[in-house]
């Protein structure tokens, strides 16, 4: 029985080391009742995980704009995207410390209801990044606008091809679930390249082939790549496969447009396909300077988390809450278009530019 | 080459032979080769798709099946030993990514020489799997409580040490890269990656099945106990299963660069997954001490020509996880059935 003893003094030691980690963690958390002009505020910002460079960017931004309004700023996560129970926890928490408002960007539609506790005992919620569904679920949603994101290099690449076929990849995140980020950029890539899209809530609705305004269009696929560079390879090899004539390749993010860049090289097709993205990271900007990706929308995590930390102090000391962008269901963060070959009548800022103001 | 179980003695084959009815023999022809039924699937799959997309079947096609196939096939020679230990490791992928963001960063962030930073990574590698040997065989942890465990681990230091950040090819030296390289022979284009993988088969499939050590694998997986009152030092060996296991990741973390352009902290996320079904499709037991590599691979193959195949035949991400659901439960049926041969 010699293991059984080893076993339970292991058990004894790793209850005490959780206890201590337990102890540790409870130290810094006390509690606000009262909104004076002087007095600290407590907000919590509770990103999707904590790992993701575009939520590690929104942290640095709700972090510095918490020392400038005099926020005291808590900040979760959930254990990974997806991880719903992990938020409404965080929420539960913000509840319990008597805080005044929230930054949330939901897991999914699970952290709804815990929402709506923390509304009912007066904290001030506002979504980032993503509105949830349905919106009025949070007070306001600071976000990019997707669709407009996907509008913009989607225009961009009708300009550069000027009337030629396009022969269209759609390198979507997932294609065994339904995600608004995933369908807002890919379909307001196609509006603004100019093909009908039928449902704008559906990914491949539309007509394989037809034409995109000035020229004439046909769509090779719809792949999943979980936007990552491993996923963004098969994905354009598969699509590769099917037609091997592919000049437009859309990307739902960064690291699956360099995935995708990697399958056309060691096809040996590089010249003269037009891959664009979305996301506008550090990495990505660095992406569309040395030619990987010919355009890129830029978002601005940093932006939504400052603006949110500073709604929130202002509401709680009695100021005026935010109102959503006109004709949207949510604040508009804004969306820079990020390219080194400008297309007449498209706005776009260059890749120096977009350096000072990417993230990650 | 043979990669399968020790062929039955010369006892048993004269007892197949006076077996009658037909359902029978088929039962001692798939006990005796336990790739056989992989390999008539595998046949099956690629006449069907052909049948459906005849580009499904050019060389090209062919040859971006077997890269594609590569990384997961390579993981799953790792997972392939532990299962047959009668063991489960849930920290394939972890530890996979972290020797890849540890060999990337070490080169491209911290001025490692590159054969030093790989060399680093695929030793850490070496000591994770170790770190999930030692746990199973010393604190006596069962093998899925333990690697639940290390793949959070692993999965946190990985992310920790990276920022979430990729670091994208054009930071790597080339020998990392290297594994992306390829050559072609006509139309179907062979990567240093897979002749890697391809040698990480061959030598473990020569030490499964010509070794000492590969033979107490089996033994140990079949019954701990009587493998212990034989004389093979059960708990050496099944640490060592561990140990070579995280080698294998990362080697297999290196292939992962090449083939990604990139070492990326999101990628193979679904690497502990898809080994498992590749092992338990290529028909070595979960219960232990019966199958082998070559079967691994055909498993491997397998599930990558469904997901190639129903995406030239533009048919839903859906059916490919259906289907792939559909072959584990006959694989585990077969298996069972199989099994019944020794009663």
């Amino acid at each position: 029985m010699h293991f059984i003893t080893r076993t339970a003094r292991l058990s004894v030691a790793a209850v005490a080391l959780t206890g201590l980690l337990a102890l540790t963690a409870c130290g810094g958390s006390d509690g606000n009742s009262v909104a004076g002009a002087n007095d600290k505020i407590g907000v919590s910002l509770i990103t999707k995980d904590s790992s993701n460079p575009f939520f590690v960017a929104m942290q640095k931004g709700a972090k510095e704009e918490a020392a400038k309004n005099n926020v005291d700023l808590t900040v979760a996560s959930g254990k990974a995207d997806g991880d719903e129970q992990g938020q409404v926890q965080a929420i539960e928490n913000a509840i319990a410390q008597g805080q005044k408002g929230i930054l949330i960007t939901p897991n999914g539609p699970g952290v709804n209801s815990a929402i709506k506790k923390a509304r009912d005992a007066g904290l001030y919620v506002i979504a980032l990044d993503t509105p949830p569904d349905p919106a009025d679920t949070v007070d306001i949603t600071f976000a990019t606008d997707n669709f407009e994101a996907g509008k913009l290099i989607g225009q961009w690449t009708a300009k550069q091809l000027g009337g030629k076929p396009a022969t269209i990849a759609l390198l979507d995140l997932f294609n065994d679930k339904v995600v608004s980020v995933d369908y807002n950029r890919d379909q307001g890539f196609l509006t603004g390249l100019g093909v009908d899209t039928k449902d704008a809530k559906k990914n491949g609705d539309e007509a394989k082939s037809g034409s995109y305004g000035s020229g004439s269009y046909t769509i090779v696929c719809n792949e999943p790549t979980k936007g990552a560079e491993d996923g963004g390879r098969s994905a354009m090899e598969n699509c590769l496969t099917k037609n091997s004539n592919i000049n437009v390749v859309y990307t739902i993010n960064e690291p699956a447009a360099v995935g995708a860049y990697n399958a056309l090289k060691a096809a040996g097709k590089t010249s003269g396909v037009l891959v664009v993205s979305v996301d506008g990271g550090c990495a990505g900007v660095k992406s569309v300077k040395d030619g990987v990706i010919g355009a890129t929308s830029q978002q601005y995590p940093l932006k939504m988390a400052s603006l949110g930390v500073e709604s929130i102090a202002k509401i709680a000391r009695g100021g005026d809450k935010p109102k959503n962008s006109d004709g949207l269901d949510f604040f508009n963060t804004g969306v820079a278009l990020v390219t080194d070959k400008a297309a007449p009548g498209v706005t776009s800022i260059d890749t120096a530019k977009a350096g000072t103001l990417c993230w990650g | 080459m043979t990669v399968q179980s020790a062929a039955p003695g010369a006892a048993e084959k004269e007892l197949a032979r006076r077996e009658h009815t037909p359902g029978q023999r088929i039962q001692h022809l798939l006990h005796q080769h336990p790739a056989l039924s992989p390999a008539i699937i595998l046949l099956l799959t690629v006449v069907c798709f052909t049948a459906v997309n005849s580009r499904f079947s050019n060389p090209a096609a062919l040859s971006l099946l077997v890269q594609q196939t590569a990384v997961i096939a390579a993981l799953a020679v790792g997972q392939t030993l532990i299962i047959l230990t009668a063991g489960i490791d849930l920290s394939v992928g972890a530890i996979t990514i972290l020797s890849t963001m540890v060999m990337a960063t070490l080169a491209a962030e911290n001025g490692w020489p590159a054969g030093l930073a790989l060399a680093a990574g695929v030793v850490l590698g070496l000591l994770a799997g170790a770190l999930n040997g030692i746990l199973v065989t010393r604190i006596g942890l069962p093998p899925f409580i333990v690697t639940l465990g290390t793949l959070s681990i692993f999965t946190a230091i990985a992310l920790l040490y990276s920022g979430g950040q990729s670091i994208q090819n054009n930071r790597l030296p080339a020998l990392l890269n290297w594994t992306g390289d390829g050559f072609a022979i006509g139309r179907f284009t062979i990567t240093t990656g897979v002749l890697i993988v391809i040698g990480l088969y061959l030598v473990l499939g020569f030490a499964l099945s010509q070794t000492a050590w590969g033979r107490h694998v089996y033994a140990v997986g079949d019954d701990p106990e009587a493998a212990r009152l034989s004389g093979v030092r059960s708990r050496r060996v099944l640490f060592s299963v561990y140990a070579v296991a995280g080698l294998i990741y990362g080697i297999a973390g290196w292939a992962l660069i090449g083939r990604a352009g990139a070492a990326s902290p999101n990628a193979i996320v679904d690497a502990n997954l898809d080994s498992i079904t590749a092992v338990v499709i290529g028909g070595t037991s979960l219960f232990g001490g019966r199958g082998g590599l070559l079967g691994t691979l055909l498993g491997a193959l397998i599930v990558q020509a469904f997901t190639i195949g129903l995406s030239l035949a533009g048919v839903d991400a859906q059916y490919r996880l259906f289907a792939v659901g559909v072959l584990v439960i006959v694989a585990v049926s077969v298996d069972q059935w199989i099994r019944k041969v020794r009663s």
